[in-house]
């Protein structure tokens, strides 16, 4: 391991799930108000990743939010991540989504992935 | 005030306890070696000399491994002076490593930026540089007037230029220690510092 790696390596979390792009996801998001911590749910299409394991890596998570769209970028190692659930994954064909964009309500669907 | 020299790695992001994501440049330090005090009554000035990469002395001219071997170090391959007070505590031979540094302390880095050879002055000032269209002819990145007419008859002494961009001595300052790890030889510095990977880095506090 290179030196630069080894000063990251202890911040990698290991205890995410494998997920993909075209995967609806379940965030949960550590939010400190004041003194108190609590968990908001975000859920949404990863539409992007960013840098593979490395320790900048993100992603994007993309929703629709009463008749508007809001992406989230989270960066992929953040101990602000409670944890991630993978609920359906789907097909697709290119790695980064940024078709839907242009897509609302039914056209924004994605085919389901089947093994 | 401590100082020590070390090698840029490259840059990464860590994060704080807050959970905040902080970018870094992650730096090797030292270990260093003290390889000549200087004192008022001997040099005119106080100052430590520090030797920095070992390496094999044939790799260093031989007035250079007579030079070490007064001090009792292994052939070096940068030698920097440095007039801190800090530095004036450790004896002649001894290594000094980043543990000197504490998180949280502000330090200056300082090290030679990438060169970028003889450049145009929007590369090299941030000048705007002129329309694409709109009639602008023959100067799409030139810088303009350079002065008056025949009072003063010429062009005033450091007027920002095209010429020679980089390689040049830089220091940023006010820059956080993120972390330190003696063991490894690191110190994590939050943003940016001069120069490419592998260049030589001298960091004050």
């Amino acid at each position: 391991m290179s030196l630069l790696k080894s000063a990251y390596q202890s911040e990698l979390r290991t205890d995410l799930p494998d997920f993909a792009v075209g995967d609806s996801v379940d965030v949960h998001v550590r939010i400190i108000e004041g003194n108190k911590e609590r968990i908001q749910i975000y859920t949404g299409v990863v539409i992007a990743r960013h840098g593979g394991n490395s320790a900048t890596a993100t992603y994007t998570v993309r929703k629709a939010l009463k008749g508007f769209g809001v992406e989230r970028i989270f960066p992929l190692h953040s101990p602000k991540i409670e944890k991630l659930v993978v609920k359906r994954s789907s097909r697709v064909r290119r790695a980064r989504l940024y078709f839907l964009r242009a897509r609302s309500g039914k056209a924004a669907r994605l085919r389901e992935r089947t093994n | 005030m401590s100082a020590i020299l070390g090698r840029k790695l490259g840059m990464t992001s860590v994060f704080d306890d807050k959970g905040e994501c902080i970018p870094v440049t992650v730096i090797e330090a030292g270990p260093c070696y003290v390889t000549q005090i200087k004192s008022r009554e001997r040099d005119g000035y106080e100052a430590v000399q520090l030797g920095f990469v070992e390496t094999k002395a044939g790799r260093i001219t031989r007035p250079e491994v007579g030079h070490l071997k007064k001090a009792g170090v292994k052939p070096v391959r940068h030698l920097r002076e440095f007039k801190s007070a800090v530095l004036r505590s450790f004896e002649l031979g001894a290594q000094v490593t980043c543990g000197i540094f504490q998180i949280g302390d502000k330090v200056k880095v300082s090290g030679t930026s990438k060169g970028r050879g003889f450049t145009g002055v929007m590369k090299r000032h941030n000048f705007s540089g002129f329309k694409a269209s709109h009639g602008v002819h023959e100067s799409y990145r030139g810088s303009g007037s350079v002065g008056a007419s025949s009072d003063p008859s010429r062009t005033f002494k450091n007027w920002r230029m095209a010429g020679q961009s980089g390689n040049a001595r830089v220091t940023v300052s006010n820059l956080r220690v993120v972390m330190v790890d003696p063991e490894r030889n690191l110190i994590l510095v939050k943003g940016a510092v001069p120069g490419a990977r592998n260049g030589l880095l001298e960091i004050q506090k």
